[in-house]
């Protein structure tokens, strides 16, 4: 095997583990309270534009920007949970999607309005570097982007599954009235699952600044990968969501290498739609 | 209540019809129709090009005899037209070849303009174009670069841009230089996205270069908004080409630089089909990344006093970027279009475009490097040309070739970070 294609494969594991870190909010949403976040990319694009403040008026580097993506869009998640997500809940699927939607234009134009359409980036040295080892070239940023990326998609699966806090999320997912007149308040958790799912896209989004550039639109480009993660691994599934990322980031890379660039995306949604008509549930999620 | 409503109504449309016939009293205005992208992915263009475009009103509408060179600068206002001034109707196409259509017609119909200029992306000035043609007002394209444009037998299409032929010519000829100065020029690879832009343009110069005996070409393509450029760089490190000429919009010449980077790949030459190599977001977000990267331009910004660089210092002042090829051109086809409306002497639009067809301007009226303005038959400037530039030091790109018009030495091999 030559050793460009070890370089290929490794950039594409790098490569997934940031799609299913960013992938993995938008399917804890959909499994708590069955919404279609279409806001989910330009939350993303919120964490980049929260770490290139952070770096351009206090000079900071990940270590404050991406806590500080985190903080506001958990607060964000909570906001967007009251303010619009509670109540369209309630109406008809269209709404829903049509609510997100909209948030997605509101989020996209007002950062378009603040910050004008140029297109940003943080400098390339603010991470680290590249690593050579064994002449493969490792990116610094790619490489925390990645490692991050697997920890929290582990850190949620085990908070999902392993906690008590995980196990009343799931309980109102799975019957809210049930869980209601057993002492738990749906309104809190799915508040909390949005908060941690708005996190997750701020840690994100700060973390893919250090490699990507950053313009108002970026999270039309992201948010289609997301949405395309998650349905493979399994809408509600988080493990799925990590599984997936790796596949579809390996096979874009191979792909695109071996076939030609402008047939990567073929061939993914070719591999795709055939592994939904076989396994319309996804990778790991439920029928 | 209703009475109070009423009231109300009926001084609304006093004061209104006061504040017409107000208007009707002012001098003559020539409006013109601007059709941009404003808005979606590559509004930056647009908003560069509208800062540009206020400049050159400017200009023409205010006496600027420190360029007197130029058409329309001596005086206030058009000479031709009792010195009437020029008024911009700037309309967002919104990067949608549907909403360029209509904001033509609305152009056309409700705001009454003379004369369109647009659209920036060669799709949104297809579709524009075809509404101008149908009610017969001239339009005039500065900067979309897409053939099939001047291809289509319009009667009321012109376009001052340089075009993928011209380009072919261009790079022959300095590809011919670099070699005959020690580069190695023998194999080249077209990286280009999959747009009209990228696909026409590579498609025309595989051609051109091959009628001219350049066999050693190898075509990379890609998905133009990319997530991710790493196969294509990787395929680029492995095939080792002499030459590699970009063919890209801004997001992804940003990606490429940095994966280059990342991936330590550094072509002997790399050379870029302007777009977005001459986006200064691009400059400032990996120019110090891009040190030695040649591109396609038509403007320089030229010894202190000329034209170009008094322009450039005002574009600078009103925008507060450097002054570049995309808005160079624009301000360029601007001013050709309304030196016609002041040469028809009329807002006629038979009269403007039998002007348009008469336009002969000379290198020295001109702030571009085109070697004058002459439309032929197809509404194509003949006389469009550009040069070629070098981001020296990461910052600021210098004039290199030809010899004639360069400030400075090309620097080779490709210098990187």
């Amino acid at each position: 095997m030559s050793f460009v294609l070890v370089q290929v494969i490794v950039g594409g594991l790098l490569l997934g583990a940031v799609y299913a870190l960013f992938s993995s909010g938008l399917t804890l949403v959909w499994g708590m309270m069955n919404i279609v976040n279409f806001a989910h990319g330009d939350f993303v694009m919120l964490g980049m534009y929260v770490a290139y403040v952070v770096y351009t008026l206090m000079g900071g580097g990940p270590i404050v920007g991406a806590p500080l993506a985190v903080l506001v869009l958990a607060t964000l998640g909570v906001v967007v949970y009251f303010g619009l997500i509670r109540d369209i809940m309630k109406g008809p699927m269209l709404a829903q999607i049509l609510g997100t939607f909209g948030l997605a234009l509101l989020l996209r134009y007002s950062v378009f309005w603040w910050f004008g359409a140029d297109f940003k980036s943080l400098p390339q040295n603010i991470v680290g570097g590249t690593y050579a080892v064994a002449g493969l070239r490792l990116e610094a940023s790619r490489l925390l982007a990645g490692i991050v990326a697997m920890l929290v998609t582990l850190g949620l699966h085990l908070l999902l599954t392993r906690t008590s806090l995980g196990s009343k999320m799931l309980a109102v997912a799975e019957d809210a009235t049930a869980a209601q007149l057993m002492g738990i308040r749906p309104d809190t958790m799915q508040a909390i699952a949005w908060a941690i799912a708005a996190g997750a896209t701020g840690l994100a989004g700060a973390l893919i600044a250090n490699f990507f550039y950053i313009v108002p639109t970026v999270g039309e480009t992201l948010g289609i990968v997301a949405f395309v993660t998650v349905s493979l691994g399994g809408f509600g599934s988080v493990p799925g969501a990590l599984v997936a990322g790796l596949l579809i980031g390996v096979i874009e890379s191979l792909s695109g290498f071996l076939i030609g660039a402008v047939y990567k995306d073929i061939v993914v949604y070719i591999l795709f739609l055939f592994f939904l008509w076989f396994r319309p549930q996804g990778l790991m999620g439920k029928m | 209540m209703a009475l109070k409503l009423a009231t109300r109504l009926l001084c609304a449309a006093v004061l209104s019809v006061v504040l017409a016939g107000g208007a009707q009293a002012e001098d003559k205005v020539v409006k013109i129709g601007v059709i941009l992208p404003m808005s979606g992915s590559t509004a930056s263009i647009g908003a560069h090009a509208k800062a540009a475009l206020e400049v050159a009103t400017d200009i023409i509408n205010n006496a600027h005899p420190e360029l007197d060179k130029l058409p329309l600068a001596n005086n206030a206002g058009l000479a031709g037209l009792g010195g009437a001034k020029v008024e911009l109707v700037i309309a967002d196409n919104q990067g949608s070849p549907a909403t360029g259509q209509n904001q033509a017609l609305r152009l056309i119909t409700e705001e009454k303009v003379v004369a369109i200029l647009g659209a920036y992306q060669s799709g949104i000035t297809l579709t524009s174009s075809a509404i101008a043609e149908k009610y017969g007002i001239p339009y005039l394209t500065p900067e979309s670069v897409a053939a099939n444009l001047t291809e289509r037998g319009f009667k009321w299409f012109f376009r001052t841009t340089p075009i993928a032929p011209d380009f072919v010519r261009i790079y022959d000829e300095f590809l011919s230089d670099m070699k005959a100065a020690g580069a190695k020029t023998d194999t080249i690879a077209l990286v280009h996205d999959n747009t009209e832009y990228g696909t026409s343009v590579a498609n025309t110069i595989t051609a051109g270069f091959k009628a001219k005996g350049r066999t050693g070409v190898i075509d990379v393509a890609y998905a133009v908004n990319a997530t991710d450029v790493q196969a294509q760089v990787l395929q680029l490190k492995e095939k080792r080409p002499d030459v590699v000429l970009m063919i890209s919009y801004t997001s992804d010449a940003i990606l490429f630089a940095k994966t280059m980077q990342s991936l330590d790949y550094k072509p002997p030459m790399l050379l870029a089909d302007d777009a977005g190599y001459s986006d200064p977001s691009f400059i400032k977000a990996v120019g110090k990344l891009s040190q030695g990267v040649f591109n396609r331009s038509s403007f320089a910004v030229g010894p202190a006093g000329s034209p170009s660089a008094v322009i450039a210092d005002m574009y600078k002042k009103k925008s507060g970027e450097e002054m570049e090829d995309t808005v160079g051109r624009e301000m360029q086809g601007f001013f050709v279009l309304v030196d016609a409306i002041d040469r028809a002497g009329s807002t006629d639009p038979a009269k403007i475009q039998a002007a348009l067809k008469a336009t002969d301007l000379k290198p020295e009226q001109l702030i571009m490097g085109y070697k004058g303005v002459k439309f032929d038959e197809k509404g194509q400037n003949v006389l469009a040309s550009a040069y070629i530039i070098q981001l020296q030091d990461g910052e600021n790109y210098v004039s290199v070739w030809p010899k004639g018009n360069a400030e400075k030495a090309p620097l080779m091999p490709y210098k990187g970070w």
